[in-house]
Order: structure tokens, then C-alpha cells, then sequence
């Protein structure tokens, strides 16, 4: 069952098409790469995902519903309830502890819940490293936070952009081995990145070409 | 984890910011405060001083010194002792135009050991007086009886206490409320009380430049115009017919000090409204600085959900927190300056001074802190909008 559906979706800046009719679907408990070189089109297809971008034209649908045609604010009300984000740059609030910023996304969604955020911590392997402002946390432990918060609500699709792109080796394996474990339980990733390893840890991966889709590949090593 | 939780860590992990908001409104609030107080308790004084005088003219002795030594009686509290015949208060009351007419007599007492205190004794007539009588009343119901007095809220004596004025002992029957006048500095006493004041002093070789004798000697006459009288032509009358005595319109012997008053709260308005001015540029400039460092950290939260008014709504209460601290802080500085030191200001503007009622404080107090309120709520109205309409996506975009 399909959980996304990108049908015919343009993306256009004055005289650039960063995305040009692309046509993709990704199911439920899916775990999709979406790969390209810089100025394919990842990020872009990446923000009207999210929620955080409109394309010019065509249709997305999210869980059956079309998010093209919906006002800022219940992009805002989607993106909350549906979609856990993850960041190359990790994106923590700075003033607030490991489980602080767990328990914002909370705050917003439903009710803060400390025990559940430090479950979520917990989870990440960061539990005893909870009550650190993000400036006393190595950039992968930042990094796991932010999967943490992502998954704090349930959300029925998890977006990365480029998740391991500031990570050391370890750290990239560390986090990988919690989108599987995710993946496990159900939920369905999408994964932006242009790191081919990264890429084969999913079951599939959709390339990117000048903003549009160059090819799809199966990753027929995936879960073996 | 609220709005105003988020506020509050956003504020306590950033000290830096949150100390020069708080600061800038801690300063605006303390000239505020400070100077309304100053500006309230010199009008109140001044108020006072009109009320104390309570009358339209004022006959002293036509001696150089004796106007000068009349005022600086009321504004500085300082000693003075001169002297007419008692007959010119029946001369005013032949004025025409004269309703009523209440002589005074002035005696000071020595900082010697015949005297308990340095101060200014005023005997008054009380079948005639207007003006010291219905202030009297306040805190003593009955007459003043011989060698009883009534002291100024800042002579150093207790009801019930005896002083000694020239070895004659005088029993406090009263404490009089503030005038924040040089009156507070003084003791009342009747007529009967002050010629034997007068006579021991004379006794103790106290020259006071008497007229002729004790007894029928008064320092001055308060006059109380009829209505529909010209002031103006009445005093020129009393002038005419009173000898070796000045009458001076009451008004005319403030308005040098409605003056310096008018000029004080011109002054303090003006750096009042200057401070206003600065603080709120910078307070603007600072939100501006604010919305570039904080641009990244909003477009997370929108990213996790929060909506553009819940973001704004943030950013105006962390100014309504800092404002409200910063008020506070500003209020309590302006109070711990202003009220201690009242006797100090009252001195080196050399004007009257009365602190306000404590209900009047508590009203100023509250304004300025709902002003500190909306001036940090104006200041980071603008900020809470651009905020509020961070893109997400783009601003982190740009960020990376």
C-alpha cells in the first residue's frame, strides 16, 4: 500500500526546473534512498516531502491525501503529526538538553512526556547523556538525538536529509542500524543522501538526475 | 514543557541576552520611576506649601531680611526671628477688603544648654489663625494649652515627651503630618506660650530686636482676602496702611519656587523622554540582532510543528519577562535612590518636597512597569513577526 506518491510534480524557480515531472511512489514500511549529485533535485523533493515546499505543479500524496493544494498552516498540522525529520546539520534547539529537545517535539504534537522521551534517548543509546545542552554532545550523539526526536511521535514516515553526512564511519553505523531497526518495526524511511553505502542500506534506491528520476534500483542484498 | 517553559530556559541559557533586555528596561523603568516620583513629590510639596500658607497676603516687617528670612523659613527649615508691633494687625484688619487676619510670632531656640533642640517656635493666635489651626486639627482635637506644643513630623521629640526651650519646659501634645516644607522643622504654640517664650529668652540675654515689648510683638500677619476683592488692591492698601511692614502676596512668594519647579520638571520630562527614546532604538536594534541569531532556531520549531503564533507569542513573552524583571529591578533601584535620600534631594533643589502617598506610589510603580511591558512588548513586535514568518525550509537552506 502506498504511503507516498509524487504524480507528475514539477518544481520550478523562474527559468530552473530543480524538479521536472517526476513520478515516484514509495509503500508503507518502506526504507527508500534517494540519491543524486548536487542540483538533481534531492533537497527539493526533500521540502515538499516534508511538508515545507509546494511544487509548481502536479500532485503529492501523503497517506492518500493531496499536500500540494493544502495552506501553510495545515502543511504545518501534517508535517507535525505524519513525518519525523532528520538533518544533516542536526538542527537541536540549543538551549535545551538532549531531552528537552526530545520532549519540544512533543510538546507540539501532543503532551511532553519526560519518561517517554528518555525512553526514546534510551533507545539511541543516550539515556545517561540526557540532561546535556547540545554544545556538551559529539556531533553523532547530536545526531542520534535528532533520530530520537524524529521518532518520539510515531510518525508514519521518517525524512532524512543526508543523516550521516557530518558523521565519523561509526557513528554513521550506529545511526543506519537504528533506521533498520525502524524499518523493522514498520516504519518507512526515506533517506536522502549521495553516499552510495549509505544508499545500499535501503531497499531501494530512486536516482536523481537534473531534477528528474534517472533510474530506480532494488538493493537485492538488502536485509541479508 | 510550555510556552513559557520554552521562554524561560531560552532565557536563563542565554544570560548574556536576557541581562542587556532586562537591563535596558531596568534603566528605562528607574528614570521613569525615579523621576515621576522626584517631579510628584516636589508638586506635592509645593501643593503643601500653598496649603500651609493658606492665606492671600502675608504683612511682615518691612526690614531687608525679613521676607528673605519668611521664605527661607518655609523652603529650608531655617531659624528666623523678627519682629513688629502687635498694633499692625489691628491697622490690617481696618483694611478694607481684609476678611480675616491671623498674626504669628516667630522665636528660635538655641543650640545651647537652655534649649533641647535648634528650631523654630511659631506662636499663633488660635481664635484668629486660618491656616496652621485646620492642620493641627488632624492630629490633635483639642486647643494647644499653655506650654503645650505641637511638633513638625521632623523634630526629634515623642507625644507626651517634655522640651526645653529657654529652661521652659513645653509638653508635646502632638505630632503634625508631613509638609515636606522647612514648617515639618518647626513646633507650634499659643500666643500665651510664646510671650513666655519670648520672655525667657530675653531673660537668658537673648536679644531678638523686639519692638518695644514681648507682649506685643508678632513676626507676621496672615490676611484672608473677602470675596469679590481684588487681591492685588488690597495688598496695595495694606501697604498703604500698615507702617514699617511689607504685605506680600502669598502667590508672589512661591512663585519663584513655581518656577524652579516648573523648570525641574521640565528637565526631568525631557531626560525622561530622551532615555525613552535611546532605549527604545536600542531595544529595537537589539530584537534585530535577535531575529538574525534566532532565525535558525525558529525554523526548527516550525519544523517540529510549532505554529507562526505560538512563535510569536514566544518571542513577546521572553520581552514581556525580561520587561516585567527588568521593571522590577528598575523600580526597586529608583525606590532605594529616591526614598532614603528624600531629605537630601529636598535639600540640594532647596525646594519643598512631600513623597507622594503610599497608594499614589503603588499606582506609579504599576504604570511603570505596564509601560516597561509595552514598550518591550512594541520593541519585539517586529522581531515576533519576522520570526513568526521564517520559512523553514529556505532558512535552513541558507543556514547550511
Amino acid at each position: 500500500m502506498s504511503l507516498l506518491e509524487l504524480k507528475n510534480v514539477s518544481k520550478i524557480y523562474g527559468e530552473l526546473k530543480a524538479l521536472d515531472n517526476v513520478n515516484i511512489h514509495v509503500d508503507q514500511g518502506e526504507w527508500v534512498a534517494i540519491m543524486g549529485p548536487s542540483g538533481s533535485g534531492k533537497s527539493t523533493m526533500m521540502n515538499i516531502i516534508g511538508c515545507m515546499d509546494k511544487p509548481t505543479k502536479g500532485e503529492v500524496l501523503l497517506d492518500g491525501v493531496d499536500i500540494s493544494k493544502e495552506s501553510s498552516k495545515h502543511l504545518t498540522d501534517i508535517r507535525r503529526d505524519k513525518i519525523g525529520l532528520v538533518f544533516q546539520q542536526f538542527h537541536m534547539v540549543n538551549y535545551l538538553t538532549a531531552v528537552e529537545n526530545v520532549m519540544v517535539s512533543q510538546y507540539y504534537h501532543s503532551l511532553p512526556d519526560e519518561k517517554e522521551a528518555l525512553e526514546a534517548l534510551g533507545r539511541v543509546g543516550l539515556r545517561e547523556r540526557a540532561r546535556h545542552l547540545p554544545s556538551q554532545l559529539s556531533g553523532g550523539e547530536q545526531q542520534r538525538v535528532c533520530v530520537a526526536r524524529a521518532l518520539i511521535n510515531h510518525p508514519e514516515l521518517i525524512l532524512a536529509d543526508e543523516p550521516t553526512g557530518n558523521l565519523d564511519e561509526a557513528n554513521e553505523n550506529i545511526v543506519l542500524d537504528l533506521f533498520a531497526q525502524l524499518h523493522k518495526e514498520g516504519t518507512t524511511l526515506i533517506v536522502v543522501t549521495h553516499d552510495p553505502e549509505v544508499a545500499e542500506a535501503a531497499q531501494r534506491t530512486i536516482v536523481l538526475e537534473h531534477g528528474r528520476v534517472a533510474r530506480e534500483v532494488i538493493n537485492e542484498n538488502f536485509g541479508k | 514543557m510550555s510556552i513559557f517553559s520554552l521562554s524561560r530556559k531560552n532565557l536563563t541559557r542565554k544570560p548574556g541576552r536576557a541581562a542587556v533586555l532586562t537591563l535596558l528596561i531596568a534603566f528605562l523603568s528607574l528614570a521613569v520611576f525615579g523621576g515621576s516620583v522626584v517631579v510628584l513629590s516636589l508638586r506635592q510639596g509645593l501643593a503643601s506649601l500653598e496649603a500651609r500658607l493658606g492665606a492671600d497676603i502675608i504683612v511682615v516687617p518691612s526690614s531687608a531680611q525679613s521676607k528673605v528670612s519668611f521664605q527661607n523659613m518655609f523652603l529650608q527649615g531655617t531659624t528666623g526671628a523678627f519682629y513688629m508691633d502687635v498694633s499692625s494687625l489691628d491697622r490690617a484688619l481696618e483694611v478694607e477688603g481684609v476678611e480675616k487676619a491671623a498674626p504669628q510670632t516667630f522665636l528660635a531656640s538655641l543650640k545651647a544648654d537652655c534649649c533641647s533642640i535648634k528650631i523654630q517656635v511659631i506662636g499663633i493666635d488660635p481664635a484668629a489663625d486660618f491656616t496652621v489651626q485646620p492642620w493641627i486639627a488632624r492630629s490633635y482635637s483639642r486647643e494647644l494649652g499653655d506650654m503645650d506644643v505641637a511638633v513638625g513630623c521632623k523634630v526629634e521629640a515623642e507625644v507626651g515627651e517634655i522640651i526645653r526651650i529657654y529652661d521652659q519646659r513645653c509638653k508635646v501634645v502632638a505630632r503634625l503630618e508631613a509638609t515636606g516644607t522647612g514648617l515639618d522643622t518647626a513646633v507650634y504654640c499659643n500666643m500665651d506660650t510664646m510671650r513666655a517664650l519670648l520672655a525667657a529668652a530675653e531673660e537668658k540675654g537673648i536679644s531678638h530686636k523686639i519692638t518695644s515689648d514681648s507682649e506685643d510683638s508678632i513676626s507676621a500677619i496672615y490676611i484672608k482676602v473677602q470675596d469679590g476683592y481684588d487681591i492685588d488692591a488690597v495688598n496695595s492698601r495694606l501697604n498703604g496702611h500698615i507702617r514699617k511692614a511689607t504685605a506680600v502676596r502669598t502667590r508672589s512668594m512661591i512663585t519663584g519656587v513655581s518656577d524652579s519647579l516648573a523648570g525641574i520638571s521640565r528637565t526631568v520630562t525631557l531626560l525622561i523622554a530622551a532615555v525613552w527614546a535611546l532605549a527604545f532604538i536600542i531595544l529595537l536594534l537589539a530584537f534585530v540582532l535577535i531575529i538574525r541569531e534566532r532565525t535558525r532556531e525558529f525554523a526548527v520549531l516550525r519544523l517540529l510543528g510549532t505554529s507562526r503564533r505560538m512563535l510569536g507569542r514566544m518571542v513577546l513573552l521572553e520581552s514581556a519577562l525580561c520587561s516585567l524583571l527588568g521593571g522590577v529591578i528598575g523600580i526597586g533601584v529608583a525606590a532605594l535612590a529616591v526614598f532614603p535620600f528624600s531629605t537630601l534631594i529636598e535639600t540640594s533643589l532647596n525646594l519643598p518636597y512631600l513623597r507622594p502617598a503610599l497608594g499614589v506610589i503603588l499606582l506609579l510603580a504599576a504604570g511603570t512597569l505596564a509601560l516597561a511591558v509595552i514598550i518591550g512588548a512594541l520593541a519585539s513586535a517586529g522581531a515576533a513577526w519576522r520570526l513568526s514568518r521564517v520559512d523553514p525550509g529556505t532558512a535552513l537552506r541558507e543556514e547550511n
